[in-house]
């Protein structure tokens, strides 16, 4: 009921204007009320909740062995997964803008499955591959390599759910600037590396840290995939997110909410950043000002 | 360096846009390919660069097979249609890109990379914006800037797409004397690419007409506007009007005006297509004693040099003339007048190639 009276005024400004004040008045306060109550209201009552008794007790819930292994176990992830979709998702964005060729669209198409497929569903699939009774999980036992509860079961979930955040960034933009930078670029002499580090790269890098800034938001909070392929193993195979799920399921809520807070904390920093290099990428010449070529 | 295309077939899917092409560049000449949208020109010029590879067939520059090289060892200057300059780099640092990311040892110096730099910018008039973004720049300013780019590499050869097609007319016009002027200064072989016949005809050596992918003439401005080797480049290269003639002993009748059968018609023709030009006709209001047709004025433009006429023929066809404006005045021609039209010059051009019935009209 109430997201279209949101939508309303941005869609019909013109419109919207001539309503009487009170109803825009009135318009404006059920939309922040509605914003307090869904998203405010619940990330105080997060910090409320870590501080409830005592900031002591709240740094106590952190620095056990086994929240901070489940913060390394995260960092870690996301350390691995970042980058490998960072990779990813530049080299399919580049050959999906920048050439022709036959499954293109299949391609583009297989981009998206993630966010097309319940993440407990990615989990299971990776099981049913990996998985001690899973189609390659006998060869694995038989050569002693562990996917499934252990750390490159979460790895490889987490790859999965956050496989296209980088690549749809980059590829609309790249698809808007076309060819004809590249092929100017080699047609003076450049080589495929210096074409990309000094004409495609400075085009698309505000895209691309917002896509990686994406991609390390959920890397970092992924729930669903993980929690089937983890085993929630204490202090072994705990992400920091189902390290909350257990605290808050042994009736620690204190624990639960200091390590969610950790969380909350991450979003708010992802937000900001993202408004920062929305900011940036509205701002060309000020981008180009800090990109200023100089020597090899 | 001169250029040969030799048989060049290129096909994109089952578009084939350039078909079975040969072509002669000689070293120094500046060449326009001209034709519609889909005649396959761009694709040469893509396939003379490199930036393509041809299906079949070779480019040769300077007599060596060049077909295999990469578009960065043709050391060609390149300047695209909407220019492509590098829009995170200032001026200054898009003219000099192509210096700065030679290997090591061939690189020039900073100060080497000003000093050349620096002098591009002189000779496209254009000192003043080198720390300016191409976003800043005016559509003719761009184009300029593409061009110094182009030459900073010092290219054998100059390939340009449309290089004006995006500028508004009077740009357009000074850039095209510019470019000429440039090019007698800079003795490179150049090709660019328009379907503009004015821009082709005034700026261009050697005018290289294509439709369909294939190649249709080759000649002097002069050659291919005066003796055009189809009716496709009559049309293709001026304003034309276009009769359905009839063929009687030996003599095309277009109304009472009577022209001698071409030489390549076909023995049986019985009709024939007339081109003519709009300024190849004359008005009168008395009949002239020579062969004429009568028409009915439906509208004058009277704006300009050339004063445009519409008529209407007795046999209900629409013709356009155009006549000068000393003519409209001693005339005193107004809309709704009956006139006798003669025309001025033999310069028509009579297609009687068909066969009789191929044509019913």
């Amino acid at each position: 009921m109430t997201s279209p009276i949101i939508a309303e005024p941005a869609a019909k400004a013109s419109r919207t204007i001539t309503e009487p004040p009170l109803v825009k008045w009135m318009l404006i306060a059920i939309a922040l009320a509605f914003l307090a109550l869904v998203l405010l209201v619940p990330l105080v009552v997060v910090f409320d909740q870590a501080f409830e008794k005592g900031i002591e007790v709240y740094f106590a819930a952190i620095r056990e062995p086994d929240a901070l292994s489940a913060i390394r176990l995260t960092l870690l992830t996301a350390a691995i997964v970042v980058p490998l979709n960072l990779i990813f998702g530049l080299a399919a964005s580049w050959c999906i803008a920048k050439f022709d060729f036959v499954g293109k669209n299949i391609l583009t198409a297989i981009i998206d499955l993630p966010f097309a497929v319940s993440p407990v569903i990615s989990g299971l699939v990776f099981v049913l591959l990996f998985g001690a009774r899973g189609i390659f999980g006998p060869w694995l036992i038989a050569h002693d390599f562990r996917i499934i509860f252990a750390f490159p079961g979460i790895v490889l979930a987490t790859v999965f759910v956050t496989f296209p955040l980088v690549a749809r960034e980059l590829i609309p933009l790249m698809q808007a600037h076309g060819i004809e930078e590249e092929e100017a670029a080699i047609s003076l002499g450049a080589r495929g590396w210096q074409t990309f580090r000094r004409v495609t790269l400075p085009n698309i890098k505000w895209a691309l840290l917002y896509g990686v800034i994406l991609c390390n938001a959920r890397a970092m909070g992924e729930f669903g995939a993980v929690s089937v392929v983890s085993g929630h193993l204490r202090g072994l195979t705990n992400t920091m997110p189902l390290h909350v799920e257990i605290l808050y399921n042994e009736y620690n809520s204190v624990a639960a909410f200091a390590v969610a807070s950790l969380l909350a904390m991450l979003a708010i920093v992802t937000l900001i950043a993202k408004r920062l290099v929305e900011w940036k990428t509205h701002r060309p010449f000020q981008a180009a000002d800090s990109i200023r070529q100089e020597e090899d | 360096m001169s250029i040969e295309v030799r048989h060049v077939t290129k096909k994109f899917g089952t578009f084939t846009a350039v078909q079975d092409v040969s072509l002669q560049i000689p070293t120094g000449e500046l060449v326009a390919l001209l034709g519609p949208s889909g005649s396959g020109k761009t694709t040469l010029l893509r396939i003379i660069a490199g930036l393509e590879v041809p299906d079949s067939g070779s480019i040769l520059f300077d007599g060596e097979d060049a077909t295999s090289r990469s578009v960065r060892e043709r050391k060609v200057g390149f300047v695209f249609q909407h220019y492509a300059l590098f829009r995170n780099m200032t001026v200054f640092e898009n003219i000099a890109f192509g210096l700065r990311v030679r290997p090591r040892k061939r690189r020039p110096t900073s100060h080497e990379i000003r000093d050349r730099v620096d002098r591009l910018l002189q000779l496209v008039q254009l000192e003043w914006l080198a720390d300016r973004y191409p976003s800043q720049l005016s559509g003719g300013q761009r184009q300029r800037i593409a061009l110094a780019r182009a030459l900073a590499v010092e290219p054998k050869v100059l390939l340009l797409d449309e290089p004006f097609g995006a500028l508004d007319a009077r740009v357009r016009q000074e850039l095209r004397r510019w470019l000429r002027r440039l090019h007698d200064n800079l003795h490179i072989t150049g090709v660019f690419v328009t379907h503009d016949q004015e821009e082709a005809l005034e700026v261009a050596d050697q005018v290289v007409v294509t439709n369909h992918g294939q190649i249709i003439q080759v000649g002097t401005p002069e050659e291919v506007y005066h003796r055009p080797a189809s009716p496709f480049v009559y049309n293709f290269l001026g304003k034309v009007n276009l009769f359905h003639a009839r063929v009687e002993g030996g003599k095309v009748y277009v109304g009472g005006i009577q022209m001698p059968l071409p030489e390549d018609a076909h023995p049986d023709a019985t009709t024939a297509k007339v081109y003519v030009r709009p300024h190849h006709f004359d008005l009168h209001h008395q009949p002239e004693g020579k062969g004429h047709f009568r028409a009915r004025v439906l509208h004058i433009n009277p704006a300009g040099p050339q004063v445009k006429v519409e008529l209407e023929t007795e046999w209900g066809e629409a013709v356009h003339a155009e006549i000068p404006d000393e003519r409209y005045r001693q005339l005193k021609l107004e809309k709704g007048d009956e006139v006798y039209v003669t025309l001025k010059d033999e310069k028509v051009f009579i297609d009687a190639s068909e066969k009789p019935d191929s044509n019913p009209t």
